[in-house]
């Protein structure tokens, strides 16, 4: 065991701009994704700040309709595009997915970097677009509203998201071809932790779907700049075709931001139950079936577009059939802390905070994917509050469960433990207050993308609105902790945590090249049994 | 304060009461398994606490018939609420035979509302109450959606197509009605409301509308685009007889055959070369941009009404359940 903090590390091998912005090392990216994607979530976040203080009263007091409309879009597109879908594949997995199969980087580090850029572009695009009068379609950008009606700046913020996707497909395409070809010896496919099956699921939808937005948004430019007419009614054009195309991209999208999630969480579970997760292939295999079956249910997005009777009861019966993996997924974590050694570390309240919310907001899918009620409760709050507890309540509470539990790796400091749990729960505590009574709101009938609102709807906002000022409290502090521990956090041993993985035997943060010896792979993943006494005992 | 609360929307049509006993199944359903997995979580972490930083409990190989046992049962449940919520969804979508049609054109942002006997509204619908009613929509510009959250209905209405919506309300009363789409700055005023009222109530507000009725003003502008030249109903005409057109299986010229419903007669006055029928050239001019939502309404009001008549000139308002 490798007590000491080596000499050279990845952040101090060298120093400066250049070295930075120049490097190939996965690691250096993965925290050059780190800093612009909480960047863009603290812009992201302000954008729902101003939203819900709007949502505060039932007139009209805070902002105009029209930057109303340009605030819950640009939230919308900021957070799904440039925080959502990159936040753990980006940061997470291209720091680790190397070392948890024993590479020394990527399979192309060059692609890697500019992966990098691609993004840097399309943000500054999204960005710039913002800044000279916003966008105000909402994410989804329905036509023909964005390509005949909005005055607003469509086609330089589609740009964005069309550069943007780029940066998605370089990154899936570098992760398949990574976990493929570079695995350490004796790392066999069913020896791969599950945050690697997460991402390797991840990528084939990155791949396979990013594509198909890219072609959309070039469809909606086209038609608004030169009228080519393919969703413009007036040029024989047909605007549901759009909504087809769009979620063909967007439903697999929602995947692409819970798989990696699911990874993340079945790695804390194992941890800090410290033991095998249970039933590690039907977990593995689930991971698959979901990135397949979610290419074929994009039409419960639109029950009520005029599409098919018969196409709409197909497509409920497939969301029916997605929510099983998922569900598969829930009860194997649960069972595997079954006869556990089970702490109560800040990672693991967030894992445990994730199965919560994510329980309900899989089941809350249920009512979705049921056509006869879904034709109520679609676009109104009650939608609202199912893709929030999904992507906020799932999707970010494994995020940030994540970035702790790799904190000491990734930094070589430990984060303040204490403050850590009570963060993790007021913002499980916090999400539930203003998410929940949407899912009220939703059923008593208000529509959701709303500037102003009847009377009746306003006690459950102003319920909702107190509970994300507490969210946003529990936002603010491990963004201030974490900083903190960077300077004045006690140094990280290799595996704080006595955690099994390929990760916690090299050194915290690990040398430019991952391991200072090649490592070999003996074991299936999470032996945990296997541990040696001194190793978990590092932990307390 | 609580009594400001509200925790459910009201039961006012035919469906909501069906739409409702699906949405408790699932949020019974929803607890259960909620408390369930919390539960398992808090008494499995409390139980196996740490107790010394040495544990190393023994693995747990997956149980096979565990794991089938925790995939195939909550796939049947899946089952079950997918034909339940079908079976709701299709009294959802078919309309009565002899539902009252109305006809509704969204643009941004209001509601055109047009009944049959020719009163005009804005931004509300007045119905009757215990009677079916079948909503024929669409709109000039961007999509909209027709919501009515006390009746569970909501249909979105597109622009360059006719989408159709039905409920039955069950108690008089005034029930919100939204647009659910988002339409650009007003969206969130495009909202109005559906007024439901016993019968008699309705039939005295029917009589005090003004203006002519649906199949009048469409006969009007029948003539006064010059249809009639056309389509007089006589043999040799240049047009096709649209006497009982509607609702009719239409030979068409490409050798396909199309059911004249108001989609294919509304696709005919604005784009007639696009599905031709057979025995007639394409010589229709093309009234897109001529004739607007609402008088596309009203002409085909009018050819729906020829059904009943001789010919098109002796074509007389109808009474509205005669009207199919």
């Amino acid at each position: 065991m490798n007590e000491q903090t080596p000499r050279i590390h990845y952040l101090n091998v060298n120093y400066g701009v250049r070295s930075w912005l120049l490097t190939k090392d996965h690691k250096r990216i993965g925290l050059l994704y780190l800093a612009v994607i909480s960047l863009m979530f603290v812009i992201g976040g302000v954008f729902a700040l101003l939203v819900r203080l709007e949502l505060l009263t039932p007139g009209p007091d805070l902002v105009t309709a029209d930057n109303y409309n340009k605030l819950f879009t640009m939230h919308g597109i900021v957070m799904v595009f440039f925080f959502l879908i990159p936040s753990i594949p980006a940061v997470l997995g291209n720091f680790l997915l190397p070392i948890m199969i024993g590479a020394r980087d990527l399979a192309f580090p060059r692609l890697n970097l500019l992966s990098w850029y691609v993004f840097m572009l399309g943000a500054a695009f999204t960005i710039y677009a913002m800044l000279t009068g916003g966008v105000d379609t909402g994410w989804t950008f329905y036509t023909p509203f964005s390509t005949t009606a909005s005055n607003t700046n469509v086609i330089a913020t589609a740009l964005g998201i069309f550069i943007n996707g780029f940066s998605s497909i370089l990154t899936g395409l570098n992760f398949i071809v990574t976990v493929h070809k570079m695995r350490a010896p004796g790392m066999t496919w069913f020896r791969l932790p599950l945050f690697v099956w997460a991402h390797y699921a991840t990528s084939l939808i990155m791949v396979l779907g990013t594509p198909v937005l890219a072609i959309t948004i070039v469809l909606v430019a086209l038609d608004r700049a030169f009228h080519f007419g393919f969703f413009d009614p007036a040029y024989g054009g047909d605007p549901v075709l759009f909504q087809h195309l769009f979620w063909f991209y967007s439903h697999p999208a929602v995947y692409i931001m819970i798989l990696p999630a699911m990874g993340v969480i079945s790695e804390l579970i194992g941890c800090f139950s410290r033991k095998r997760i249970y039933g590690y292939t039907f977990i593995a295999g689930s991971s698959i079936a979901i990135a397949l079956l979610g290419f074929l249910v994009w039409g419960h997005h639109m029950f009520i577009s005029s599409q098919s009777i018969y196409a709409s009861l197909i497509f409920s019966f497939l969301s029916f059939a997605v929510a099983i993996p998922s569900a598969v997924k829930v009860f194997n974590w649960t069972a595997t802390l079954y006869k556990g050694s089970v702490s109560f570390r800040a990672p693991m309240l967030y894992a445990l905070g994730f199965i919560g919310l994510f329980t309900i907001g899989g089941l809350t899918g249920l009512f979705l994917a049921s056509i006869g009620v879904d034709v109520h409760v679609t676009d109104t709050y009650f939608v609202v509050a199912h893709f929030h507890y999904i992507m906020v309540g799932g999707a970010i509470m494994a995020y940030l469960g994540g970035l702790h539990y790799w904190w000491p790796k990734i930094s070589g400091k430990l984060y303040p433990e204490a403050w850590a749990r009570v963060a993790a729960v007021i913002l499980f505590v916090g999400f539930n207050l203003t998410f929940f009574p949407q899912f009220v709101l939703g059923y008593i009938g208000m529509p959701r993308r709303y500037h102003v609102y009847p009377e009746e709807f306003q006690v459950l906002n102003v319920m909702s609105t107190a509970g994300a000022s507490i969210l946003g409290m529990g936002y603010l502090l491990p963004l201030l902790y974490l900083v903190w521990s960077l300077r004045y956090g006690s140094p990280a041993t290799a595996n704080p945590w006595g955690a099994f993985g390929l990760e916690w035997q090299t050194s915290s943060p690990p040398p430019p090249d991952n391991f200072d010896h090649a490592p070999r792979v003996e074991h299936e993943a999470y032996a945990y049994e296997r541990l040696s006494l001194e190793e978990v005992k590092v932990g307390s | 304060m609580l009594k400001d609360l509200p925790l459910f929307p009201a039961q006012a049509s035919t469906v909501a009461a069906e739409v409702d006993n699906l949405f408790f199944f699932l949020l019974g359903l929803t607890v259960f398994f909620s408390l369930l997995i919390a539960l398992l979580l808090v008494v499995f972490a409390v139980r196996y606490r740490r107790r010394s930083e040495d544990e190393r409990p023994a693995p747990i190989e997956g149980d096979l018939r565990l794991e089938l046992g925790w995939t195939v049962i909550p796939f049947l449940i899946t089952m079950v609420i997918f034909v339940w919520s079908a079976v709701v969804y299709a009294r959802l979508t078919r309309a009565p035979d002899d539902a009252l049609p109305v006809f509704v054109v969204g643009k941004q942002w209001m509601w055109h509302v047009q009944h049959l006997e020719g009163a005009r509204e804005i931004n509300e619908v007045h119905v009757p109450v215990g009677r079916a009613v079948r909503l024929t929509m669409t709109s000039e510009d961007v999509i909209h959606s027709f919501y009515v959250p006390d009746f569970r209905i909501k249909q979105d209405v597109l622009p360059g197509r006719y989408t159709t919506v039905w409920f039955e309300a069950t108690r008089p009363g005034r029930y919100h009605l939204f647009c659910a789409e988002y339409c650009g700055t007003q969206h969130s005023g495009m909202i109005g409301w559906v007024i439901a009222m016993e019968p008699a109530e309705y039939e005295a507000w029917l009589a005090g509308g003004r203006g002519q009725s649906l199949v009048s003003a469409g006969e009007e502008l029948f003539n006064q685009l010059g249809c009639v030249t056309c389509h007089s109903g006589e043999s040799g005409s240049r047009g096709p007889n649209l006497a009982g057109v509607f609702g009719k299986t239409v030979q068409l010229a490409s050798g396909e055959q199309v059911l004249a419903d108001e989609g294919y007669l509304r696709e005919s006055i604005v784009n007639p070369r696009a599905r031709v029928v057979a025995g007639f050239e394409p010589v229709m001019p093309v009234f897109k941009g001529t004739v607007s939502e609402e008088q596309l309404m009203q002409l085909i009001a009018y050819i729906k009404a020829l059904e009943v008549a001789a010919a098109p000139a002796a074509a007389e308002p109808q009474p509205a359940g005669s009207i199919r």
